[in-house]
């Protein structure tokens, strides 16, 4: 999908997010069902495939989601699945990611770890990431657990890698 | 004179010296039962010396002449049978000296290609024993390579080996606690890297 198409789909979820009021939690559970998405072939492959009709995708999306979801953040998702732009999932919940932050003046700030972080550990890293390069983020934590051990933290282009995962993958380099 | 005519004058002289005659029944007298009348014998020698004489007189020149042609004849024969034989003796004598030549072409020939067959017989030695070098070089090569690779292999396996089980340990060592520490760490590490 061109980038000026991506763009559009996510101004539109944006504006309906914010119209809706719920744009903070649909921003939040959009960002963590992209990089569910992105780590899971058999979800990606359910909803990119052009065989199973697009009701079908649309179902399985509302299986996931119904109940542990809000319903506007639902039927976005369902949305997108559903127009057959469903590879493009994970670039458009992230332009929208950042639109949403940018329009709090906040940097998003991605940080994978491989256990959930608690609500202090969370505020504590915010201002950690904060003060390290100077800019209000907007914190996403991913539970990864190929990380292993440690926090692997992402804001802009600039990435700080505390990870047990990046430690082991040097030392095989040695090896 | 011929020796007939010769024959006849010795004959008559004979019988003269004799002085014997005969006489037969009818009153022929005859001197000599053998031998003519002295006057038949001297016309007999006069006609046969005529004779004689107009036969060299008239056929001579012609029989000299068919003597002569025959004696040519025969020279010419012989010539031709000299230059004959010198022709084949000159043809037998190329024919020596070719055969001579085609010994010593058969000669040079057998030279040739023995020297040639020696020549090929080397160079097949020489390119043998270059190719046989090249051979071992590139095996030496080869084997050398394999060696390499198959330390490099087994280098490789060690340390996705080590690796695995590098990650399983840590893995496996990695309880609760350690992870509130590692990530405690990392923030106080970002929070103090300002």
């Amino acid at each position: 999908m061109s980038d000026a198409r991506i763009e559009g789909y996510a101004k539109a979820l944006f504006e309906i997010a914010r119209a809706e009021g719920t744009l903070d939690e649909v921003e939040d559970e959009l960002f963590r069902f992209a990089r569910s998405y992105e780590s899971s072939d058999a979800l990606r492959n359910a909803l990119t495939d052009d065989m199973i009709p697009a009701a079908k995708r649309q179902a399985i999306v509302e299986d996931l989601l119904g109940g542990k979801a809000t319903p506007t953040t639902t039927q976005l998702v369902s949305m997108v699945v559903g127009s057959g732009r469903g590879s493009d999932l994970p670039a458009i919940i992230d332009v929208l990611v950042a639109r949403a932050s940018n329009s709090k003046n906040l940097e998003v700030a991605e940080a994978r770890t491989a256990v959930p972080l608690t609500a202090d550990q969370q505020d504590r890293l915010r201002a950690a990431l904060a003060n390290a390069t100077g800019k209000q983020v907007n914190l996403k934590v991913v539970v990864d657990p190929s990380v292993l051990g440690g926090i692997i933290a992402t804001v802009g282009d600039t990435v700080i890698d505390g990870s047990v995962r990046t430690r082991l993958d040097q030392l095989k380099a040695r090896l | 004179m011929s020796l007939l005519t010769l024959g006849h004058l010795a004959m008559g002289r004979l019988i003269a010296e004799s002085g014997e005659v005969s006489v037969d029944s009818e009153g022929i007298v005859t001197h000599s039962a053998f031998l003519p009348e002295k006057s038949e014998l001297i016309y007999g020698s006069i006609a046969s010396i005529i004779i004689f004489a107009l036969l060299f007189k008239f056929a001579g020149p012609a029989l000299m002449k068919g003597l002569h042609a025959r004696t040519d004849k025969i020279q010419k024969e012989l010539d031709s049978a000299a230059a004959d034989q010198a022709s084949a003796t000159s043809e037998a004598a190329g024919i020596r000296q070719a055969k001579g030549d085609i010994n010593a072409e058969r000669e040079r020939l057998l030279a040739e290609a023995d020297a040639q067959v020696e020549q090929l017989n080397a160079d097949f030695h020489a390119r043998l024993d270059e190719e046989i070098a090249e051979m071992q070089a590139r095996a030496l090569a080869d084997i050398t390579t394999a060696s390499g690779r198959q330390s490099d292999e087994l280098r490789a396996e060690i340390s996705r080996l080590s690796s695995a089980a590098a990650e399983r340990a840590v893995a496996e060592s990695i309880d609760e606690a350690t992870h509130q520490q590692l990530i405690e760490a990392f923030i106080q590490k970002v929070g103090a890297s300002a």
